[in-house]
């Protein structure tokens, strides 16, 4: 290294090393190739399993039904039973260790989401009863007229006169 | 003989070399640079849409927004429903597609009019339809995704199992994957700040469960399966009926398929 | 609100999740490294071709292009959501993608670019060491001044002819390898944008060509326009001097160099400029011949939404008007200034029309999307990829210009080089 002329380079070398000794230091030591390969799978192994630990909010009806038989049995025979109860009860999250988590949507709009009428003849939503949210009963809950559970039963628990007043 | 000065010239460059073990060289291994293709998992997750059984009720993004914290206001979703509108045409005038998606879905379409963003809402007449579907949309989880390949960093990255996630501790938010999907399932996470996108219920599948918005779907549109399973009841229908797939032309082998399909699906 | 949403507005259907995410910065980043790689270009024509008469803005394009070098990384950092993980690009590349080579070839341009001015400037700062060092007295600045010159001479202190032959082939090979590496710094970063799939304006091999032919145009722009700055300021500063100093040159003398230097500028900016505006019409000729699926909404976008923009604006004041003001007899240095002007102009809205044309309308193709460019910087993220964060990255180029004439003067050194 006599020659002045090598010295810009000497820096240079000592930058690239300098940034590959950060590197070991920086980077997770499960950072690599994984099973797809460098295109697809380079990153970090343990990411996985954190994505995997991911709290699962939705548990099922097969968990409500343990313990909720008798509303189970409630809805199986209605044309709503393929609707989730937590789609209307919520999200289950840790449910039975706290109770109040649940909080049961009886918002017309919920109902909507399905009986909106729309002129669309073949579409499958051609098929479930359709109403026009903005003339049928505005001022009215649909839950004080339909059971939710079995909506060709009226709801006991309510008067068919509330709704008309 | 070695002066001082040559002694530390030679033991900083020993001690350089040392430290540099050969893993920061990994990458330029040419036999790991090439794609590990046919994995050999028994597991590919694959999913399947019925497009004839879609009623676009939302609660499948209801579901999606709960299950994976994502903002319920915020403008972005991981799983939406378009509804496709075609009008018959006049005498003198071709027939035309109306599409809309207000707010991803998220609470379903409950109005005949279609939402055109910043050109206000179009009203169709009923008696000018002549067909209309909804097709719910989420994360192909390609066999080639192009958003895993342009990711700079390696923050995003697909499974054995097929899914493409995103290291939330690694993605220095440069959108290029976001730009690179040709599908727009990607967007930026209103809080982290990171690259976001459709995991496929990544922890519910791990667990035996199916997706949120495949357990929240009261019509059985949408089912989650495993391709590597010849029983699999969504494999058996992929493989004996007519099913397609969304913009094949990119080559990226999208893994949602779809069951009654039309071509002005977009 | 979710990113994006602040600046874009969606006209009939466009995917949800679709917004302008890639906004004004990513417009100034290839603005900026074609101002970089088009500097460098110019003064390796004297250095590698040996084009005598670019002598005076050879030494002059050299320096700026190292000003410009850090501001070609501020907009990506400016633009990153975790800028302070940006780092991760060097540590975890993954090179199928094109940006993860940006910091590798970004830091090899900007060694080459560092080592070359070393050799250049190698002379000037040993003598001044040496001067320094024959002062019996220092004041505190001048010690700093040693220290400093001291240590960019990094102990090469031989000004023996030998050592000074050394310095040119060594500045000559360098010049010559930064060409290629200059070039690829900025064709990548066409690659950047040709390369992704999912956007059909972006989508095309002539992307990085296109972005080099546009750099160079750029860069020889921004050179002529700020050497005849510089100039001007230097008469005006040697009007006053001279009434202390008379043996400096006269205004005369400085115009006749000056517009010497500008005319043959020019004509290797006119030449490439040419070449960038072939290729990007035979781009388009190309797409409106084979009309593929994508046409229908990219002519909508071409012809009716940014016609403004892109006939206007780029190809009629960023290119004709130049091309005619360029080509005119008797060039004029005010003219000169203009046309260059203008050309810069012309290149950055074709950085425009490509970044944000490209998200101008959805994937779907069946919607728009309109970028309202965010003025007043009510938020830390509207500051960023707003106006004044475009207006930060067009500065500092300059301040730096400024700080490094400081130590290493521009004009008014002797030397071989």
């Amino acid at each position: 290294m006599k020659n002045h002329v090598w010295r810009p380079l000497v820096i240079v070398l000592a930058i690239v090393g300098g940034i590959l000794i950060v590197r070991t230091l920086l980077v997770p030591k499960d950072f690599g190739i994984q099973e797809r390969g460098y295109m697809y799978g380079w990153h970090r192994k343990s990411n996985e399993a954190e994505w995997k630990k991911y709290p699962v909010k939705y548990k099922t009806a097969v968990i409500c039904r343990e313990c909720h038989k008798d509303q189970y049995d409630d809805i199986k025979d209605s044309p709503h039973h393929s609707i989730s109860c937590e789609n209307c009860h919520g999200p289950n999250y840790d449910h039975p260790q706290n109770p109040l988590g649940l909080k049961i949507d009886r918002s017309r709009g919920l109902c909507i989401r399905c009986h909106a009428y729309l002129p669309y003849k073949d579409s499958a939503r051609a098929n479930i009863p359709g109403i026009d949210p903005e003339k049928h009963y505005p001022q009215a809950e649909c839950v004080m007229c339909h059971y939710p559970h079995d909506p060709r039963r009226s709801n006991p628990k309510y008067q068919k006169s509330e709704v008309k007043s | 003989m070695m002066n001082r000065r040559e002694f530390c010239k030679n033991a900083m460059i020993m001690a350089g070399g040392i430290m540099i073990p050969l893993t920061a060289l990994e990458v330029f291994n040419p036999s790991r640079l090439h794609a590990e293709k046919d994995g050999k998992g028994k597991v590919r997750w694959v999913f399947l849409v019925d497009l004839h059984k879609c009623v676009g009720c939302g609660f499948c993004v209801k579901a999606c927004k709960i299950e994976n914290d994502v903002d319920w206001d915020a403008n972005v979703t991981r799983t939406w429903v378009e509804r496709y509108v075609v009008t018959k045409g006049m005498p003198g005038e071709e027939p035309k597609t109306y599409i809309d998606s207000p707010k991803g879905c998220r609470d379903g379409f409950i109005t005949q009019k279609i939402d055109q963003a910043s050109m206000g809402l179009k009203d169709i007449k009923p008696e000018q339809i002549s067909k209309a579907f909804f097709v719910p949309k989420l994360c192909n989880h390609c066999e080639n995704p192009p958003c895993v390949q342009v990711c700079p960093v390696g923050a995003t990255y697909q499974t054995q199992e097929g899914v493409v996630l995103v290291d939330r501790t690694w993605c220095i938010g440069c959108g290029y994957c976001v730009m690179g999907c040709p599908y727009g399932v990607r967007y930026f996470h209103p809080e982290l700040h990171v690259a976001e996108k459709c995991t496929l219920c990544y922890h519910r599948l791990c667990r035996g469960m199916k997706t949120a918005c495949v357990d929240a779907c009261p019509f059985g549109a949408r089912r989650v399966g495993n391709i590597r399973d010849p029983e699999d009841p969504v494999t058996k229908i992929i493989t004996t009926e007519q099913v397609n797939v969304l913009k094949e032309e990119f080559g990226t082998k999208p893994q949602v398929f779809y069951l009654g399909y039309s071509m002005e699906v977009k | 609100m979710v990113h994006g949403e602040a600046w874009t507005i969606k006209e009939f259907f466009v995917y949800p999740n679709e917004y302008i995410y890639w906004s004004i910065q990513i417009v100034m980043y290839p603005f900026m490294t074609g101002l970089v790689a088009g500097a460098f270009v110019l003064s390796s024509l004297y250095h590698v071709f040996g084009v005598k008469q670019l002598k005076d803005i050879a030494r002059f394009s050299l320096v700026f292009s190292l000003a410009l070098l850090p501001v070609a990384m501020l907009p990506l950092l400016l633009h990153l959501q975790q800028p302070m993980r940006g780092i991760n690009v060097m540590m975890t590349p993954h090179f199928t993608s094109a940006i993860a080579a940006f910091g590798i070839v970004f830091s090899t341009y900007g060694m080459i670019v560092a080592s070359e001015i070393w050799f250049v400037y190698r002379q000037f700062i040993v003598e001044t060491v040496m001067e320094l060092r024959a002062k019996p007295q220092r004041r505190a600045v001048e010690s700093l001044q040693l220290a400093l010159y001291s240590m960019l001479s990094l102990g090469a202190m031989d000004l023996s002819p030998e050592a000074m032959h050394k310095d040119e082939r060594a500045i000559g090979i360098l010049a010559g390898i930064g060409i290629p590496v200059a070039c690829f710094l900025h064709g990548y970063a066409g690659f950047i944008f040709g390369s992704v799939k999912a956007n059909a304006l972006w989508m095309t091999p002539l992307m990085p060509v296109i972005f080099i032919c546009s750099a160079i145009v750029s860069g020889i722009a921004l050179c002529i326009a700020t050497y005849i700055i510089t100039m001007e300021i230097r008469k005006l500063i040697f009007n006053r001097k001279r009434k202390s100093n008379p043996r400096l040159p006269s205004i005369e003398e400085l115009k006749s160099a000056e517009i010497q230097v500008v005319t043959i500028t020019v004509k290797y900016l006119v030449m490439f400029l040419v070449l960038a505006i072939t290729l990007e019409l035979l781009d388009l000729i190309f797409r409106s011949y084979t009309a593929v699926k994508s046409w229908d909404i990219l002519r909508s976008v071409i012809y009716e939404r940014d016609f403004f923009k892109i006939f206007v604006l780029q190809y009629g004041l960023g290119d004709l008007v130049p091309f005619i003001i360029f080509l005119m007899p008797r060039l004029t240095i005010r003219r000169a200034l203009v046309g260059s002007l203008l050309v810069l102009m012309g290149v950055f809205m074709m950085r425009w029309n490509v970044v944000i044309g490209g998200q101008a309308f959805s994937a779907s193709f069946s919607g728009f999307m309109d970028y309202k460019l965010p003025i007043w910087p009510t938020s830390v993220e509207l500051y960023k990829e707003g106006l004044f964060g475009a207006l930060t990255v067009i500065i500092t180029p300059f301040v730096l210009f400024y700080l490094v004439t400081r130590v290493l003067p521009v004009f008014g050194i002797k030397d071989s080089h």
